[in-house]
């Protein structure tokens, strides 16, 4: 027990003083001057925003990926004190005194230089040497657009580290497990699940091992690889969700339940709303696919003109429209079929699944109703009309069945914001649609709303939910525009769960489509193998000192090199192994085949993706898989140089080229990193700068 | 039942090589199980059945269905003669204009739309020939069953499930390319399997045979539709993976493993590209009348078009000013210049009138060329000289219908934000200087004339020296979805900034006859192409309306309609029978269940009996091979941006039909393998699959209305007879 009486307690560390000096030089690289410029670079325009909304505690969201990322900035921004109040809105604005701009970009900094012993790590962990790792670790090192991503306010520099993190993690584990900030990470998560998928089935082939130890294994290897990222995933999802409570700017894209579960906002209007929909109830309609725009049934006065511009004629009704705007002509009553009265009775009878109602429009007291007329933009579909009876034997056809599409069972009650609702019509059994289509002058550019006949299965766009809601009161129709016209009151609260907000937050987030598709720096992926963009971060207002994303030259060249050596010399090896022709040892070959899953594997999850999306694309999304390409490189030197030069002779001269190539990254370092930096140039050295003609350096016209 | 043990004969990809060697002393013959007696009686019943089931009611309905609309009219147009432009390659339509012109359609019906009666026109020939082809799919997936799993059963249950298919029937009786793309495509697999199972013998004569037939199908399956390409990926896999295996085999000289090498090359990309090749060659030889595609090949092209405004064209050779023309871009499937009265809406750029790229011909895609600085009067005055435009010229293009100048400025284009904007500015020709153009000839010096048709120019302009150019993107609905065109900064020579100028009228020069200089045929097949491709991407969903989803397909979720909608219709509604396709999913789950657990067992070690060793043979190389197919056949379709139909898994479930058929025969024998008494294991066998069979043919006879017509009133009404069938409430029928 008291050991420590006899023994003296001795702590012998080993300290890696390459490890140790790499990391020094990775953080003054990354760290010096950080706070230069003081101006808005580039997409920390996009990010600050996010920040500032953090910082607020305002909902938002946003497609480009899950929300750890977007914490993490916004706990540098924490960190540093900053308020929020900064009004993002151009690349290139000064900061203003509040805004903590060293600490909003210290943590991307400290990952970038984070990732430079990591390297260095995960080339040791691949048994190669430490020669080989010290050259990962500076190639890393001197990569000027890994510098240029990591000293501003941007995600590439944290994934870049979570992603080589886990790839570490992944293989001092299997020597002896991950995270998630972009959706890129995926796919790396992917390739490791891959990976241990395929170690497990070798072990499977190990006799040796009994039946319980491999269930035990196997069961090790879903928890540490499935149960504990889900968790994770989910946990970041539950900080994001707690942390921002108050309504914002992308409210409107949720559901009426998501809106009203946030403070301000919807919530305001619908707290405290009756739950139940029931006859004589006023309510407002929104559209559950909210696209182009959410939406509400809307009818106003004016009718449907008798002829449209291409001849075809109407029924000259009242036009229904889906309107983008609160508005009391929002507002309609549900009515019993049988019955005149317009309020609900005591006690309120909820309208369930099937029934069948009128709707009754608030303020002209006119039937939604629909018939076999053409519709103005849809002429396959159904006008839908709010009906005036000319006496010319149209008849109104104003009956509607409730659908509950999101029942649990088939005598639901019809509720408020939660219920998602069809409204089939009885006599022609068509369904509300909104069409999408915006009418032309005569319906004041209003949606066009339909009754569509071929009710192909189910679509958001024929889905309705009540958003507001009251129990109407007044029988006479003056009170009653009154009472329509004031504000909703009363107190029930409605909290939505954890898992059903995120299920729909996951869901926004993966199918949003940013609409906006061009910039003037988006690249397609094939340009970025050879660097033929860069792109212009931010550009001194008076001088000519600008800041770029540009590689280092030489070092993409290089990678692109070990990626088709490697790739020629495996097919080669391989087609010699299978005539049993073994060029190099057993073990060399376990060691490149492994290096290989994991560089080039990597490298091809982090790059291909990118050709099948069809969103607007940025060089930097290639700095994942360029990181990959990059740790290639020594691997293949390393392999040359031990296999391949025999003689001594060829040893050392190719050690000397080796020399030589690697100051010309150096040198090709040197003199792009006045633009890494963001250092005065003047026109001259700008255009000596430019070595590609593709390459947008901005020159100031004299 | 197979032979136990002898594991060569029809093994598939996924063959353990490790037996070659230990089988050698034997004659391969002896160990090679022989196909089960009976299999030419079943596969003469299957047939009659499949032609049977085909054929039945064919001529019903009367009148045009769905896309015989565009497939017949293109029939038609092989019949006339006409140029046309369609997104999927030519075989399958010139197959069917073929089928048509032997039977006696003379190619006047118009097809213009579904419902259209044919009356006097005799379609049948057509129907036949489509029903024919989709009716030999049964027995090609017979004869594919039977190769892969040697047991008579399997086979038997995957031809039923495809004969009693309502889905394939419907699918089959109409003029479509499907039937013809499935037709190729099962017999490309049906040959490699064939070719497989002679490796025991290569360079035989049957080796050859198959192996080339392979090619030629799987040329015949990209000739129809683009899909073909799945089963050429299908077949390289199997024989990338088939030279691996000979590669590894170190008794075979590498002499010999050239010569494989070499015969895979020949029959399996040569010959097919060959085949490929010369259907295209025949399209454009049958094709040379002028007809609706015109305007989406390039001018060179359309020189070979009889009827063509260009063919044998008259008109002058060298650019003058006051010539109308009109402009066309040298991309591939590049438009003309064109402008219309639309300006670009608010927040685009200038508001000013549209300038795009327009594919067909129109009198707004005419310009006329003036001088940069004089006005437009003595232009037209008939007493002037004639002045001819000249290389380095500044010009200014004045838009003919609209009269005003081609414009550009230092706003930003539309959608390619980092080129300029490209406008129509100024009333009746007067303008500014943003109007002016450089007109360059590559590779002419200044001074030289310009010829049309043949000087590929380029237009910059002399404010800001950019390049006019065509992205090739599509504009939004303002733009009349019409092509971008701008104004590029990066000075690169691409097609995209070249043009060429097409039409020419002047009346105060000479027409003289060009021997315009003819496309080649590479060239020609490469533009086509190239067209193909653009026209395949361009079928975009629209929002709001609702499209079929990949994962609806497996399901059975929504059928496509035929023919027919209201109650008194003869309707036709394309949907697989339920019970079947059902039946399909749950094995493709049953199957990954029972693959996973054998090649677990196989890698533990578990001792296996000489009958459970075929079975896992069976279920891991026959099984993987369809399955592969099953999924090189679906998952691509997740990751298309255009336009998907129901129709468009049927492929994929011709797969899962037969990987239904060989799981199940696996599974029953395995489990009838448990109960030791042969009588009693070989009755519960048969039980089963005849059960199995007996619930298809009771499904088909109720779901047969969907295929062969009904009339009345819909299921939703309970008088209907199929009113107890609606079993999703997404089916209508």
């Amino acid at each position: 027990m008291l050991g420590f009486l006899k023994n003296p307690v001795v702590v012998t560390a080993e300290i890696n003083l390459n490890l140790v000096v790499l990391t020094v030089m990775g953080l003054i690289s990354r760290l010096w001057g950080l706070s230069y410029p003081r101006a808005v670079v580039f997409d920390e325009v996009y990010y600050g925003q996010f920040v500032s909304l953090y910082m607020k505690r305002i909902f938002f969201v946003d497609d480009s990926g899950p929300p750890l990322g977007h914490m993490l900035l916004a706990l540098g921004g924490y960190l540093g004190g900053f308020d929020g109040n900064f009004l993002w809105n151009r690349i290139g604005a000064e900061y203003s005194m509040n805004v903590p701009v060293w600490s909003l970009r210290f943590l991307p900094a400290l990952a970038g230089a984070l990732c430079i012993p990591l390297a260095y790590q995960i080339l040791v962990e691949l048994q190669f040497s430490h020669c080989a790792a010290l050259g990962a670790a500076l190639l890393i090192l001197l990569e000027n657009s890994l510098i240029t991503q990591s000293r501003f306010m941007l995600l590439e520099s944290i994934l870049i580290f979570f992603i080589l993190l886990a790839v570490l993690s992944y293989l001092k584990f299997y020597n002896l497990q991950r995270h998630r900030v972009k959706y890129m990470g995926l796919f790396t998560y992917m390739l490791l699940l891959a990976i241990a998928g395929l170690h497990f089935w070798h072990m499977l082939g190990d006799r040796n091992l009994s039946n319980v130890s491999l269930v035990c294994h196997f069961l090790a290897r879903g928890l540490t690889l499935l149960v504990i990222p889900v968790a994770m995933y989910l946990s970041f999802f539950f900080v994001h969700l707690t942390l921002l409570y108050r309504s914002g700017p992308h409210d409107q894209i949720m559901t009426s339940a998501f809106q009203a579960s946030l403070e301000g906002g919807l919530a305001r209007i619908t707290q405290g709303q009756p739950l139940e929909v029931a006859y004589g109830s006023q309510i407002t309609l929104r559209n559950v696919l909210g696209k182009p725009m959410q939406c509400w049934l809307h009818s106003h006065t004016n009718t449907y003109p008798i002829r449209y511009e291409n001849g075809r004629g109407s029924s000259h009704q009242q036009q229904v429209t889906c309107y983008p705007f609160k508005d009391v002509n929002n507002w309609w009553i549900v009515k019993d079929p049988g019955m005149q009265q317009l309020v609900v009775s005591n006690p309120p009878r909820p309208v369930r699944h099937g029934h069948i109602v009128q709707l009754v429009h608030g303020i002209t007291t006119r039937y939604l109703n629909t018939h076999d007329v053409a519709a103005p933009l849809s002429p396959h579909s159904q006008e839908v009309s709010c009906y005036i009876d000319y006496n010319i034997s149209m008849p109104a056809q104003n009956l509607w069945r409730v659908e509950i599409v999101n029942r649990e069972s088939d005598t639901d009650v019809w509720k408020t914001i939660l219920s998602e609702v069809r409204f089939v019509h009885v006599n022609t059994s068509a369904v509300l649609k909104l069409s999408g289509a915006s009418l032309p002058e005569w319906g004041y550019r209003q949606l066009e709303v339909v009754g569509e006949k071929l009710s192909k299965g189910y679509h958001q766009s024929m889905v309705w939910n009540v958003e507001e809601h009251r129990y109407g009161k007044s029988q006479e129709q003056k009170e009653r525009e009154v009472e329509l016209h004031s504000p909703t009151r009363m107190d029930i609260s409605k909290n939505l769960s954890f898992m059903a907000k995120f299920t729909e937050l996951q869901w926004k987030i993966l199918t949003l489509k940013n609409e906006d598709t061009e910039h003037k720096y988006s690249s397609s992926a094939l340009d970025w193998i050879t660097m033929d963009t860069n792109i212009a971060y931010w550009l001194h207002p008076t001088s000519g000192a600008q800041i770029h994303l540009l590689g280092n030259v030489c070092t993409w060249a290089s990678a692109n090199i070990a990626a088709v050596v490697y790739t020629c010399l495996s097919l080669w090896y391989l087609i010699r192994r299978r005539r049993k022709i073994y060029d190099i040892p057993e073990d060399a070959w376990q060691l490149w085949v492994s290096a290989g899953q994991i560089c080039v594997g990597g490298w091809v999850v982090n790059y291909l993706p990118f050709f099948l999306m069809e969103k607007t694309l940025f060089l930097y999304h290639y700095l994942p898989a360029l990181t990959f390409q990059i740790l290639l490189i020594p691997i293949v030197l390393q392999h040359l140089s031990d296999h391949l030069c025999r003689s001594l002779l060829s040893k050392s001269m190719f050690n000397a080229l080796i020399v030589a190539w690697f100051s010309s990254v150096c040198f090709a370092y040197r003199t792009f990193s006045p633009v890494t930096y963001g250092e005065p140039l003047s026109v001259a050295e700008l255009k000596d700068l430019r070595w590609k003609d593709s390459w947008n350096i901005l020159i100031r016209k004299q | 039942m197979p032979a136990a043990g002898g594991g060569r004969a029809g093994s598939g990809p996924l063959r353990q090589r490790g037996t070659r060697r230990l089988q050698g002393a034997p004659p391969a013959s002896a160990l090679s199980p022989r196909p089960p007696a009976g299999w030419r009686a079943a596969l003469g019943l299957v047939t009659l059945l499949s032609f049977a089931s085909r054929f039945h009611r064919l001529p019903e309905p009367p009148h045009v269905c769905w896309d015989e609309t565009h497939f017949g009219k293109m029939g038609s147009y092989y019949i006339n003669r006409t140029f046309f432009f369609d997104v999927h390659p030519p075989l399958g339509k010139m197959l069917i204009g073929l089928a048509g012109y032997l039977s006696g359609y003379d190619g006047t019906f118009p097809f213009q739309k579904p419902g259209d009666r044919y009356e006097q026109h005799n379609y049948m020939g057509m129907r036949g020939f489509c029903a024919f082809l989709g009716s030999c799919l049964v027995p090609f997936a017979y004869l594919t069953v039977l190769e892969l799993s040697k047991s008579l059963p399997a086979a038997l249950l995957t031809a039923f499930i495809l004969i009693f298919d309502t889905g394939c029937i419907t699918l089959s009786q109409y003029i479509l390319l499907d039937p013809i793309l499935m037709f190729f495509l099962m017999g490309a697999v049906l040959s490699m399997v064939k070719c497989n199972s002679c490796a025991d013998r290569p360079f035989s004569a049957s080796w050859w045979l198959w192996l080339s037939l392979t090619g030629v199908n799987l040329a015949g399956a990209m000739g129809v539709k683009f899909v073909g390409l799945f089963v050429v990926l299908l077949v390289g896999l199997n024989t990338i993976y088939d030279l691996w295996d000979l590669l590894g085999d170190l008794n075979l000289s590498l002499v010999m493993f050239g010569k494989h090498f070499l015969a895979r090359v020949l029959c399996l990309i040569l010959l097919p590209l060959t085949l490929y090749m010369a259907m295209f060659a025949v399209h454009f030889a049958v094709l040379n009348k002028s007809g609706p595609g015109d305007g989406f090949f390039s001018s060179a092209f359309q020189s070979q078009l009889i009827g063509n405004n260009l063919h044998n064209v008259s008109i002058p050779e060298h650019l003058a000013y006051g010539s109308v023309v009109t402009m066309k871009n040298l991309r591939m499937a590049g438009g003309y210049l064109h402008s219309h009265w639309h300006l670009y809406p608010e927040g685009v750029g200038a508001r000013q009138q549209q300038v795009t790229a327009y594919l067909h011909k129109d009198l707004n895609n005419l310009w006329i060329i003036k001088k940069h600085d004089s006005n437009t009067a003595d232009l037209s005055d008939s007493s002037s000289p004639v002045e001819f435009v000249r290389h380095g010229d500044i010009i200014r293009l004045e838009h003919k219908e609209t009269s005003r100048n081609l414009h550009s400025h230092q706003h930003e284009a539309p959608l390619t934000r980092k080129h300029f904007q490209v406008t129509g500015y100024g009333i009746n020709g007067t303008g500014d200087s943003n109007d002016f153009w450089r007109i360059e000839v590559v590779g002419r010096r200044t001074g030289k004339l310009i010829k049309v048709l043949r000087s590929k120019i380029r237009l910059m302009h002399v404010a800001t020296g950019c390049i006019l150019g065509s992205t090739g993107k599509t504009l939004p609905k303002w733009g009349w979805e019409q092509v971008e065109v701008t104004c590029t900064p990066y000075v690169k020579e691409t097609p995209n900034s070249l043009w060429n100028f097409e039409d020419h009228i002047n009346p105060k020069l000479p027409n003289i006859s060009l021997d315009v200089l003819k496309p080649s045929f590479a060239e020609i097949l490469l533009e086509s192409h190239m067209v193909m491709i653009r026209g395949n991407s361009g079928l975009k969903p629209k929002d709001n309306e609702v499209t079929s989803k990949p994962w609806h397909w497996p399901i059975n979720y929504q059928g496509l309609r035929f023919s027919g909608v209201n109650e008194t219709d003869y309707r036709v509604y394309l949907l697989g029978n339920p019970v079947v396709w059902w039946l399909n999913l749950f094995t493709i789950g049953l199957y990954l269940l029972i693959a996973i657990s054998t090649a677990v067992a196989l890698k533990r070690g578990v001792q296996l009996t000489s009958e459970h060793k075929e079975l896992s043979r069976v279920v891991l190389c026959g099984g993987g091979q369809v399955a592969l197919g099953w999924l090189l056949h679906y998952l691509p379709f997740f990751m298309m941006g255009r336009v998907l139909y129901f129709h468009h898994y049927f492929p994929a479930m011709l797969f899962s039909s037969m990987l239904t058929g060989i799981t199940w025969d696996t599974l029953l024998k395995f489990f009838s393998q448990f109960l030791s008494p042969s009588t009693k294991a070989r009755r519960v066998y048969g039980v089963g699959i005849l059960a199995l069979i007996l619930l298809i043919m009771y499904s088909f006879y109720l779901f047969h209305p969907l295929s062969y017509g009904m009339i009345g009133p819909m299921a939703s009404d309970p008088s209907s007879p199929m009113a107890g069938l609606r079993w999703m409430d997404s089916w209508e029928f």
